[in-house]
């Protein structure tokens, strides 16, 4: 006989499961990956899979000596992401450090899932960025059909780095959306990225908030300093189909535990990521704003979880 | 040169007027606090135990200022070698106290009282105790998720995982009462250690009618009223089915431990198992006999006990209570 | 199709037994009658251990304004006052009756012809309903006539009546409407007339069409009562969340449905203050639903108070003969678990559910992961995960500070929780504390 205080049932919901949810909208952007970039790209997302579930495991098993948490598969989650993130070209012991810092600096030393203040697969990313920066901005372009080649002959830079330098040569509206450009291996294609939101939305595994404010604060951002006729500005279309923006949006800034709580917050918190993202990809040094803004948002979280809270029941809104 | 001398001027200058305003800032906003305050917290344990009834350390030596005496103040876990440190500092006589410890008053290891049902919910003491009884029959003993364990600041309690309640190590334990808080069933008191650490106590606190506790547990007190005609002292009163002895009148005769029927009252540390006074009629032989077969084998387990902590390169120690529990029976 | 605005979950409803019509359960040989059934002071037993008891006779008097009293369900001799084992395995004081025979007391109207006239004053009504002992059978189990006497200032311009019936599994008040429907209208009738209002409004989730077609059509021969469809989405049988969905108003945090001008009553109490003011019939019985997955004979059966629980469960089927199982008293989001079978049933009894093994267990705990989606499901507006952590940490004065004594213990968070973490089991347990706190301060003052 068991008993146990109310509610006796469940939804059946689980973190596992949310995170195969998210791990199977990220199919389609990952099936465009490896036609665009071939063997290159499987390469460094297994080698990135691996490093992060063998990081996770060792560091459970002999550090905190707590059983084996690989089955909620957010390992394997930031394993992906992380790897979504990096040029398909890129050496492969590189990426097994991108991968331990993301696990072991980014999650575990905060005590696993669920207590760390950054998203992980960003704090790989980021670290890897301003450690090697040479190799993280090589990208190969896009090899269409010829699956079998390990790029690394061609190498260009991307249109948001490009654009930086003060050079303007906007690709075709159709390769953006199919994902025919330069870029890290996940980011290309905005169809299947937005194949997979739609995917997120339909499972309720994300709400609409958090990416729909980025995209728009973005859109509007930019927008307004396309029309003010701006230092290289170009449309604001381009701007949310090049470079990592809409993977960020729809994947990286959604991650449950480094995004506010509450609905209200999701906005506030997007809305700061589009700016910050924005300004640094009209002013900043780097080509490419996202990763940055995404951590600083991270890091703001705890204060919006702080200040804002739900609309409580019976509450009168005071004038 | 230019640059350089200008540069030490304006850095000097910085330094002094900061160097003014921090010196008018300390004086205006200093706090006045006695130096004997921060002397106390120093000899002071520090664990913040609250088991001196204020708020943390800080707050027992600003007491202990205040009052200027140490009357009804007492720091349980340094005791009294702290609490000569303390009067010493304020310049009065310490109280006396006699140590304390916790002890588990309820005997219901898995052997003596069974499951009957599996608790599901969040693991702890005062949310299964308000949602039910528990899991074993008994509505009034140790329910065995260990609220008490986990508040110990000094991990002197611990939740016995074979016999499935909580034990408490003398030599850790300080008695400073914050488990006997946590206890939903206040089935946590602190007693006097004794002399030697000998102490008779009910390790029971049912209330039930005597044969519906006995139903649930095996070793509990059924209120019978034996042990309170027993005792020469007046220690045991018989309260609710229950029987309570008073650490303060009882002279640890042990007559009430022979006499119980259950086993539900405990003496601990003794070197002897208790002694039967005379076997007068006949009838009483047969319910005695096996107590003090128990009682030989806790008193062994007692012993094991200090071996395992003097002796710690020892690895198997573990092996070891059961042989000798063996070779008894 | 209305509904109440924050939160809310939507299980599936499970109800086994709808389509079951009410039996009445047979008398037990022996029965025990708790004190407390029903929030406030227990009792004050009347009777002496060996007096003969006919059914409806008073046997204890409730002590003090929040108490109700007690009426023999059975005829019989009173075998003793003494503790008996409650379905949690706790003590309660209660009152064991040998059944003999059904005799019972004169003044009982017990044909079934419907009694529709009656000229009582709102105060004659009270009394009435006060001396039948009924308590809110919705669960919580308020003293109705506390519920009715509205002290000045405060005034209700509209009756509730709960047909919601949100918690899976449950079908007791389903059937009740279904087959009393009249005798409910008059029930709404009289209690309109004890608080003085012209309107009534009936809510009931579109899961039950049938109910809202049968009441819809009675309605129109009854000035002043409306039927008002609701969606299906838990909990809306919570008082404070009926009342938004039906009318639009928010309860304040700490206040009472009076205070928005509305009174909420649960149907099985209408019927209950039928039969008591028309019939004269105490409050004795009420109808409870026996259900579960794996029962053979899912069923909702009259019982009368004091029945043991025992054999509602061996009328419905028995328990499972092997596996573990859990027992509940009341539905599967808000209903206690139990595990003494042999105590009585009592007016808390609303239904009795019974979980197979695949769904007796809750899944692992894991960490939080800080999803929010507790706090989209609670219909409170407030932070599950915050308030559990900070009970965990014993953050008495932080948790009053964030509305917990807001919480209706309604199970959305746990029910929505990917991380199966027991947040309503430390939610309630600060509850209870906090609750504590607030009453000696205000003792104190």
């Amino acid at each position: 006989m068991i008993v146990s205080p109310s509610p006796h049932i469940h939804n059946n919901d689980s973190v596992r499961k949310d995170m195969l949810n998210v791990l199977i909208a990220l199919i389609p952007a990952y099936l465009v990956a490896l036609y665009y970039f071939g063997f290159g790209a499987l390469c460094v997302s297994l080698i990135a899979i691996a490093s992060c579930l063998l990081c996770e495991w060792l560091i459970q098993k002999f550090l905190l000596k707590k059983p084996c948490s690989l089955g909620n598969c957010s390992a394997l989650l930031t394993g992906v992401l992380l790897s979504f993130n990096l040029p398909s070209n890129l050496d492969w012991w590189i990426v097994v450090i991108g991968a331990f810092v993301a696990i072991g600096i980014g999650k575990m030393t905060f005590g696993g899932l669920g207590n760390n203040p950054f998203n992980p697969a960003l704090v790989g990313r980021v670290f890897l960025l301003v450690s090697f920066p040479a190799q993280m901005t090589t990208w190969p372009r896009p090899l269409q059909g010829n699956w079998m080649r390990y790029t690394d002959a061609e190498t260009g830079a991307t249109f948001l780095s490009k654009l930086n330098e003060g050079i303007i040569e906007i690709p075709k509206y159709t390769d953006m959306l199919f994902g025919n450009i330069g870029g890290s291996f996940g980011e290309v294609s905005a169809i299947a990225l937005l194949v997979g939101f739609i995917y997120l939305l339909c499972t309720k595994t994300i709400t609409w908030h958090i990416p729909v404010s980025i995209i728009i604060t973005v859109f509007a951002f930019t927008g307004i300093y396309y029309l003010c006729g701006g230092n290289n500005a170009v449309s604001p279309c381009v701007h949310l189909l090049t470079g990592g923006l809409l993977l960020g949006a729809i994947f990286m800034a959604t991650d449950y535990v480094t995004s506010p709580m509450t609905k209200c917050g999701q906005l506030i918190y997007g809305i700061g990521i589009g700016v910050i993202t924005s300004v640094i990809r009209l002013w900043g040094a780097y080509p490419e704003g996202m990763s940055f803004a995404i951590l600083i948002m991270n890091a703001v979280t705890p204060l919006i979880n702080h200040y804002v809270k739900p609309h409580r029941f019976g509450e009168v809104v005071k004038k | 040169m230019n640059i350089v001398i200008t540069s030490i001027v304006i850095l000097g200058a910085i330094g002094c007027l900061s160097a003014v305003i921090l010196y008018f800032v300390a004086k205006k906003f200093k706090v006045e606090q006695d130096d004997r305050i921060d002397q106390i917290v120093e000899v002071l344990p520090g664990a913040n135990c609250g088991g001196c009834g204020f708020a943390g350390c800080q707050g027992f030596a600003t007491a202990c200022v205040n009052a200027g005496s140490l009357e009804n103040k007492f720091c349980p876990v340094g005791g009294a070698p702290v609490m000569q440190k303390v009067g010493s500092i304020l310049g009065v006589e310490a109280s006396e106290a006699e140590p304390m410890v916790a002890v588990v008053r309820c005997n219901g290891t898995c052997a003596n009282r069974s499951k009957t049902n599996t608790y599901d919910g969040a693991k702890n003491c005062r949310i299964a105790a308000s949602h039910y009884a528990g899991e074993t029959g008994c509505g009034y003993g140790c329910l065995r998720f260990g609220d008490c364990a986990a508040v110990c600041n000094f991990g002197a309690i611990k939740v016995n995982p074979e016999t499935g309640i909580v034990e408490v190590d003398e030599e850790l334990c300080t008695g400073c009462g914050s488990c006997a808080k946590a206890c939903p069933h206040n089935v946590i008191e602190i007693r006097k250690k004794g002399l030697k650490g000998r102490r008779v106590y009910v390790g029971c606190v049912n209330k039930d009618k005597g044969a519906i506790a006995r139903k649930a547990c095996k070793a509990a007190c059924i209120g019978c009223g034996k042990c309170e005609k027993t005792c020469p002292f007046g220690a045991i009163k018989v309260e609710n089915n229950v029987a309570y002895i008073d650490f303060n009148v009882c002279k640890l005769c042990r007559k009430c431990v022979v006499e119980c029927p259950t086993g539900a009252i405990k003496d601990v540390n003794f070197p002897t198992p208790p002694v039967k006074p005379a076997p007068k009629p006949a009838e009483d032989v047969k319910p005695v006999e096996p107590k003090i077969e128990e009682v030989k084998i806790e008193e062994v387990k007692v012993e094991e006990v200090k071996i395992e902590e003097v002796k710690v390169e020892e690895v198997k120690v573990d092996n070891k209570p059961d042989a000798i529990e063996q070779s008894l029976f | 199709m209305k509904t109440f605005k924050i939160g809310g979950v939507h299980p599936n409803d499970s109800k086994l037994s709808a389509s079951q019509p009410i039996e009445v359960m047979g008398l037990p040989a022996k029965a025990v009658i708790p004190l407390s059934q029903h929030i406030g002071a227990p009792a004050t037993p009347v009777v002496e251990k060996g007096a003969h008891v006919v059914v409806g006779q008073l046997i204890a008097q409730g002590t003090g304004f929040m108490s109700a009293n007690i009426h023999s369900p059975y005829s019989g001799t009173i075998e003793k006052i003494d503790n008996a084992v409650d379905a949690w395995g706790m003590p309660c004081k209660s009152i064991f009756i040998n059944v003999e025979g059904d005799e019972w007391d004169e003044s009982i109207d017990r044909t079934d012809t419907l009694v529709r006239a009656f000229s009582y004053t709102p105060e004659e009504i009270v009394k009435k309903i006060s001396d039948a002992g009924i308590v809110g059978l919705g669960g919580a189990c308020f003293p109705t006539h506390v519920k009715l006497s509205i002290k000045a200032p405060a005034k209700a311009d509209v009756l509730i009546i709960n047909g919601v019936e949100c918690e899976p599994y449950l079908t007791c008040d389903h059937r009740l409407m279904m087959e009393h429907g009249e005798e409910l209208m008059i029930g709404i009738k009289i209690l309109m007339k004890a608080i003085n209002v012209d309107r009534a409004i009936i809510g009931i989730e579109c899961n039950k069409p049938d109910v809202i077609k049968h009441l819809t059509d009675l309605s129109i021969k009854h000035f002043g009562i409306e039927v008002c469809p609701l969606k299906m989405h838990y909990p809306q049988g919570g008082e404070k969340q009926l009342i938004d969905a039906c009318i639009g108003r928010q309860v304040p945090s700490g206040a009472l449905p009076i205070s928005v001008g509305a009174v909420v009553d649960n149907v099985a109490t209408c019927f209950a203050v039928y039969e008591a003011v028309q019939k004269n019939k105490p409050l004795i019985d009420r109808v409870v639903t026996i259900t579960g997955d794996k029962m053979s004979h899912p069923c909702n059966l009259k019982v009368r108070f004091g029945t043991p629980l025992k054999d509602l469960i061996d009328k419905a089927g028995g328990l499972p003969t092997e596996g573990e199982y859990k027992m509940i008293a009341g539905g599967p989001m808000m209903g206690r678990s139990f595990c003494n079978i042999d105590s009585p049933s009592s007016k808390r009894t609303s239904g009795i559910l019974i979980l197979p093994e695949s769904k007796a267990r809750r899944n692992e705990e894991e960490n939080c992961i800080r999803c929010g989606k507790c706090i989209d499901a609670c219909p409170m507006g407030l932070e599950p995960y915050l308030l559990s952590r900070l009970s965990e940490v014993k953050n008495w004065d932080l948790m009053e500070e964030h509305n917990v004594m807001d919480c209706i213990e309604c199970g959305c968070c746990l029910y929505t929780c990917p991380a199966n973490r027991p947040l309503l089991d430390y939610i309630r347990m600060g509850k209870q504390t906090v609750g504590g706190i607030i009453r000696a301060r205000a003792q104190k003052k």
